[in-house]
């Protein structure tokens, strides 16, 4: 980040006007930041309020719980709901999808933007290259609605490819169906993916790959032995950080489909906490699936970033 | 001054094409068939990323016939199914929803991020500020779930009003580092000074935080518009009632959900209605254009936005 003008202090470091010598009490030290408080306390209350509170009400995840009942009249019921919950047939699945679609990202969807990066990185004309890059990154801009929309129109029954191969759709495939998402969000992402490793390879010093020219290097040894090396730390970062999310596949995207392609191809774990909560009113089955993919999720980011850290990488915190 | 004029003999050709393209004397240009491989995949890219949407935006003016027919690109236009989905008024109030829920909750947003990250700009002088930051950077790493978030929501009344698609989402916590890191690189001897000529702390921030940081409250404007044009799952949950749905939950069942838009049927004594097809795609369109209008602003800045969060959040 660019400080707009050449100076060295920054706001963090400035000092107080006239900073008396003797060192304030903790009540003088409130006391002179009091307007400080007007700025802290309203984002303060509104995370208390919208991402502290809703924790709280995972307690629903042991209750036999019923909104007309409540929190407080519903009555306990231990680990009931987790023992129902593994023993249905549908959890397992929407686990079972949810972990064949996140494995499938993962393979075919992380390395998408690498790749990209890698090619645009090797045109010659950086006006071609912006021209390129405006194109690609338009699509994470679009919602979900109308990227399943727009291929809808393009690749289902009576859309554009159908015009040309009959009987041609793909979006009520449910064999090719996992598939089919990971191509949406390589769609919708690739080129909005590449701007990370752009930075990264700017970040590369130019010396090197004239140092690997003059040993003799080519043009793809180059890119093979100087640039994918320099993507290895930010590319760590990114995994770790899909590795925390694998079981939050897409859910618009996948709640959008499921009626085309049907619930054994299109259930995972989101969408099952939305069918049978929300609208099947099971909610204390719901929420302890919630719960237990919340839980798996923070597990996997600290457990993977504790990984990167032991293979000598950096972790994010 | 080339060598060209020393020797006295004319460079040899791979050195006159990098001069030509500015490389560095190391970089020999590469071979053709490179070149032209890497060309192929790059229009194909181009294609594959562009065709869809001028495809959608061709055929939502397409003619009748040639709409039923499933052209490859229509030839023939109209502007009939446009005509229709105006008169029909639910897409009009979806688009006018969307509007309302785009301009209120940005606003909102961006004020009460800023004012969040200024307050947690200075956490070695604040009492109490560095618990409040560990806090909000703690909901990074977790959610609380649909539900409990949908109970929240239902316990605070807020089902069935678009408020509930702005306030549960107020504050991004990403944004908000964003934004601060952005804040704690602003000059301190700007607010040093003053500060020493009793300014307060509200009007520091007013008239001199917020103006000095333009560029990162533009990116973050844009970030939050487009996230509250583009809300569909929330609306689902939240919303009901029809006529508070925004443009996206109509676009989903006019399109995916395949329910008939009206005006659509045809009526006795009228002139037949324009197809199905493009009707669905001009309500596609009318929920891409303000992404559109808005993308080429956004794109001057965005890179800037996603690496600042990225690298230093």
């Amino acid at each position: 980040m660019s400080t707009p003008t050449a100076t060295d202090t920054r706001v963090e470091d400035a000092a107080r006007p006239a900073p008396p010598r003797r060192r304030l009490t903790l009540r003088q030290r409130i006391w002179r930041e009091r307007w400080t408080y007007t700025f802290i306390i309203p984002g303060a209350l509104f995370f208390l309020v919208f991402a502290y509170v809703p924790m709280l009400g995972n307690v629903v995840a042991f209750q036999d719980y019923t909104p007309f009942r409540g929190f407080g009249g519903s009555p306990w019921v231990g680990l009931a709901n987790f023992n129902a919950l593994f023993s249905d047939p549908e959890l397992l699945i929407a686990l079972r999808n949810t972990l064949i679609i996140a494995a499938l990202q993962l393979v075919l969807a992380f390395p998408a933007p690498i790749a990209l990066a890698l090619l645009l990185d090797s045109l010659m004309s950086s006006r071609v290259r912006r021209m390129v890059q405006t194109v690609v990154y338009l699509p994470h801009f679009l919602s979900w609605v109308i990227v399943i929309s727009v291929w809808q129109q393009v690749f289902g029954g009576g859309g554009l490819v159908s015009a040309v191969i009959d009987g041609f759709d793909i979006m009520t495939n449910a064999d090719t169906f996992k598939l089919l998402v990971v191509a949406q969000a390589v769609w919708k992402d690739c080129g909005w993916g590449t701007i990370i490793f752009f930075a990264a390879i700017a970040g590369i010093p130019q010396d090197r790959y004239e140092a690997a020219a003059i040993d003799g290097a080519g043009a793809w040894q180059r890119m093979r032995h100087v640039t994918l090396p320099g993507l290895v730390p930010v590319a760590t970062l990114l995994l770790i950080l899909n590795i925390g999310s694998i079981l939050t596949v897409g859910f618009e995207q996948l709640l959008l489909q499921q009626p085309m392609v049907g619930m054994e191809a299109a259930e995972v774990l989101d969408t099952f906490v939305y069918f049978r909560g929300v609208l099947g009113g099971e909610w204390g089955i719901a929420t302890a699936a919630g719960l237990f993919k919340g839980v798996i999720g923070t597990v996997l980011v600290l457990a993977a970033n504790k990984f990167a850290k032991r293979l000598g990488g950096e972790g994010i915190f | 001054m080339s060598s060209s004029t020393v020797s006295g003999k004319p460079l040899p050709r791979e050195v006159r094409r990098r001069k030509a393209a500015g490389l560095p004397p190391w970089m020999n240009p590469p071979p053709p068939w490179v070149r032209a491989l890497k060309a192929l995949a790059i229009v194909l890219i181009v294609l594959t990323m562009a065709y869809p949407l001028i495809y959608v935006i061709a055929m939502s003016f397409a003619a009748p016939e040639q709409a039923r027919a499933g052209v490859v690109f229509p030839t023939e236009f109209s502007l009939d199914a446009y005509r229709v989905i105006f008169e029909g008024g639910t897409v009009t109030t979806g688009l006018r929803n969307s509007l309302w829920l785009t301009v209120v909750g940005t606003a909102l947003s961006l004020a009460f991020t800023s004012t969040l990250a200024w307050g947690l700009a200075r956490t070695r002088q604040v009492p109490g500020a560095k618990a409040v930051l560990i806090m909000v950077l703690a909901t990074m790493f977790f959610s609380a779930g649909i539900i409990p978030n949908f109970l929240l929501v239902k316990a605070l009344g807020l089902l069935d009003s678009l408020w509930s698609l702005i306030v549960p989402g107020l504050i991004s916590a990403f944004n908000m580092i964003v934004i601060r890191n952005f804040f704690m690189n602003l000059p301190g001897e700007l607010i040093e000074a003053a500060r020493i000529d009793g300014a307060g702390e509200w009007r520091i921030f007013l008239r001199i935080v917020l103006p000095l940081s333009k560029p990162v409250l533009a990116v973050m404007a844009l970030f939050y518009a487009v996230g509250y044009w583009n809300t569909y799952f929330n609306a689902l949950l939240y919303i009901n009632d029809s006529e508070q749905w925004p443009i996206q939950v109509v676009l989903q069942q006019y399109v995916l959900a395949g329910v008939t838009i009206p005006g659509s049927l045809p009526v006795a004594d009228q002139p037949p209605p324009p197809p199905g097809v493009t009707l669905q795609m001009a309500v596609i369109v009318l929920a891409t254009v303000p992404i559109l209008l808005v993308y080429p602003f956004l794109q001057r800045y965005f890179t800037k936005g996603v690496l600042t969060g990225a690298i230093k959040g």
